[in-house]
């Protein structure tokens, strides 16, 4: 089970730095959601995987750690609205700008205001 | 009564001004949001005052956020590093409200409700002794902060926008893994304890923490703008407004005051396997962000970029004298950290009435026509020269002898002599060429219609002239740093104050 976690974990992080890579902005802020589903099944993890476990001391040989999932609460709230930030960044973005380079193609934007 | 919750009310005034200010105030509701978030301001520095001499009385205070007990609910532990922190803050925050409440909250919308929100998360990272609830609060701080940049709009300040949010995000989600991965071996989240748990690792276990930790560092790097995460500073701070770039001389200090809370309290000198592990990488990243500082700073073709990369100067002189790591150094960090916020914050003001007196040319260095309260401001960026500088007679001067002789009982000083004294030569010249490129080679013809109103100039002039008085108390405030320094180094009081098994009270 840790094996398959582990790996699945690994992917989703190597794809979404993959994704973060890239040099348009859809395909960065679909990065940025990914990860944050890596770093959420990541944090999940770091109160060790039990199976069958109640998150309480005494009633069972094996118990799970309950505040790895607290904080997984707390992250997927933060992440999905700053996804549903970015992405209308993102879409403000293309449409002011008028393309959706995340580089800066025009150097002379500096002095300007 | 409230002297028992005076830990946690910096965070609760700006919290319920800013939900005060989100009401619909009838037709005309900005005077009525200004008045509310002047009053709360005030009230917020009042309160960051008492904190401060409170802590300097009893050393720490704890607050335990619903009664949880230490390790299992989260404090709020404010020592005297954070307590310092809190009150720069409030003192930073008022000039620069006031300064915003002249018309610059009409350029996008809820500019004051989110203003107390920022200051909300910032007081909240100061203030709390557990890590994933720092997490929390810099989130806290990062959302207002991007509403913030955004506000007045364009197209410019919309793609700075979205390269800040992106990579902060990206830090975000580093910031969780780093957490994570901290949580695994230590099994706790409690700053204080987590000190005590990393003290007993070994082996493997370890190697583990270390790269969290490591991780930590690049989060912490990211906010404080160290080499080679600085670049998205310069570009963002010099295309917001100037009230938000003011503001934001605070957000680099978070970073700054993270790195120090986490290395000198989880990672310090009695970590044994993880002792000190980002030092040699803050002195080597310190220093060489000053020198990309300086390097900026000669190539700015416009104040605000140049005030930007003098932001970054500063990171890079806190950051490579606090990796030395002795207590007298990082008394004299804790200073310069002090006097930079303030003046960076008053030359991105300046800037931000010199751009606007100067109509086309803007902030540009180029000469450009004569402002219309030209004496002013010539006499202001004296000061403000002289003092980011680090000439004397004012705070810039006492701040970075402190920071030389200091270093100079340590083996490393040599180092640290030359890219401050160069820093400081490079700053001299950029500075002055700009100074004298748009003050005095002015064009001739009348002087510019624009006339900056009253109480921008005097919101100014008032942090302006905070370094003065820094320089004129510079002896009690060392006092203070030093006891600061001293406070950060005895690393097993923390737990002492905040654990109750280990002797603490919680009342």
């Amino acid at each position: 089970m840790e094996t398959l976690y582990s790996v699945t974990v690994g992917i989703l992080t190597a794809c979404s730095v993959f994704l973060i890579l890239r040099g348009r902005s859809f395909p960065v802020v679909v990065g940025i959601t990914m990860l944050s589903y890596a770093v959420n099944l990541f944090l999940f993890s770091t109160g060790r995987l039990t199976i069958d476990g109640a998150p309480i001391l005494g009633t069972n040989d094996s118990y799970a750690d309950p505040l790895p999932q607290a904080l997984v609460l707390t992250a997927i709230v933060i992440g999905f609205a700053m996804t549903a930030y970015s992405i209308i960044l993102a879409v403000r973005t293309r449409g002011e700008v008028g393309t959706d380079e995340v580089s800066d193609t025009d150097s002379d934007a500096e002095g300007k205001r | 009564m409230l002297q028992q919750h005076l830990a946690i009310l910096p965070i609760l005034i700006p919290l319920f001004t800013a939900l005060l200010q989100l009401l619909p105030w009838g037709s005309r509701p900005q005077p009525k949001r200004r008045a509310i978030g002047l009053i709360a301001s005030i009230l917020t520095l009042v309160s960051t005052v008492f904190l401060l001499i409170d802590v300097n009385q009893q050393e720490m205070l704890v607050y335990l956020l619903g009664n949880w007990e230490a390790p299992f609910g989260i404090v709020l532990m404010v020592d005297r590093l954070s307590a310092l922190m809190m009150l720069l803050t409030a003192v930073l925050a008022l000039p620069v409200l006031v300064y915003g409440c002249y018309a610059e909250d009409n350029l996008g919308s809820h500019f004051q409700a989110l203003f107390q929100f920022q200051i909300m998360g910032i007081m909240g990272a100061f203030a709390t002794g557990d890590i994933f609830n720092l997490f929390v609060f810099f989130e806290v701080l990062l959302i207002s902060s991007y509403a913030l940049m955004m506000h007045g709009g364009g197209k410019f300040r919309v793609r700075a926008t979205l390269h800040y949010v992106l990579l902060n995000l990206l830090g975000s989600a580093l910031f969780l893994i780093s957490i994570g991965t901290l949580y695994g071996v230590t099994g706790t989240l409690n700053m204080a304890d987590m000190a005590v748990k990393i003290q007993s690792l070994s082996g493997d276990e370890a190697i583990l923490a270390k790269a969290g930790s490591l991780m930590l560092l690049i989060v912490f790097g990211l906010k404080a703008a160290i080499l080679p995460l600085h670049f998205w500073l310069p570009q963002a701070y010099s295309t917001t407004t100037g009230v938000v770039a003011a503001l934001f001389a605070i957000m680099t200090k978070v970073g700054v005051y993270s790195i120090i809370r986490v290395y000198s309290l989880i990672f310090g000198a009695d970590a044994n396997e993880l002792a000190l592990v980002a030092h040699d990488w803050l002195w080597v990243m310190g220093l060489l962000t000053l020198l990309a500082g300086a390097i900026g700073i000669l190539a700015a073709r416009d104040l605000r970029l140049m005030v930007a990369y003098l932001v970054v100067i500063s990171v890079g002189t806190l950051v490579a004298a606090y990796s030395l790591s002795s207590t007298a150094t990082t008394g004299a960090t804790l200073f310069y950290l002090v006097h930079s916020t303030f003046i960076t914050a008053a030359l991105f003001l300046l800037a931000d009435l010199m751009a606007y007196e100067r109509g086309k040319t803007a902030s540009r260095i180029v000469s450009g026509k004569k402002m219309a309260n030209h004496s002013t401001y010539a006499t202001f960026f004296l000061i403000g020269a002289i003092a980011i500088i680090g000439l004397p007679p004012l705070s810039g001067f006492v701040s970075k002898l402190m920071i030389l002789e200091s270093a100079a009982a340590n083996g490393h000083n040599f180092w640290l002599w030359a890219a401050i004294i160069g820093a400081t030569f490079i700053m001299l010249v950029a500075v002055t060429r700009a100074g004298s490129k748009m003050i005095w080679h002015t064009l001739s013809g009348k002087p510019s219609e624009h006339s900056a109103p009253l109480g921008k100039r005097l919101a100014l002039a008032s942090l302006l002239s905070l370094s003065l008085l820094i320089t004129l108390f510079a002896q009690p405030i060392r006092d203070y740093t030093d006891a600061t320094a001293e406070q950060l180094r005895d690393v097993d009081s923390y737990p002492y104050h905040v654990l109750p098994k280990a002797g603490g009270n919680n009342e």
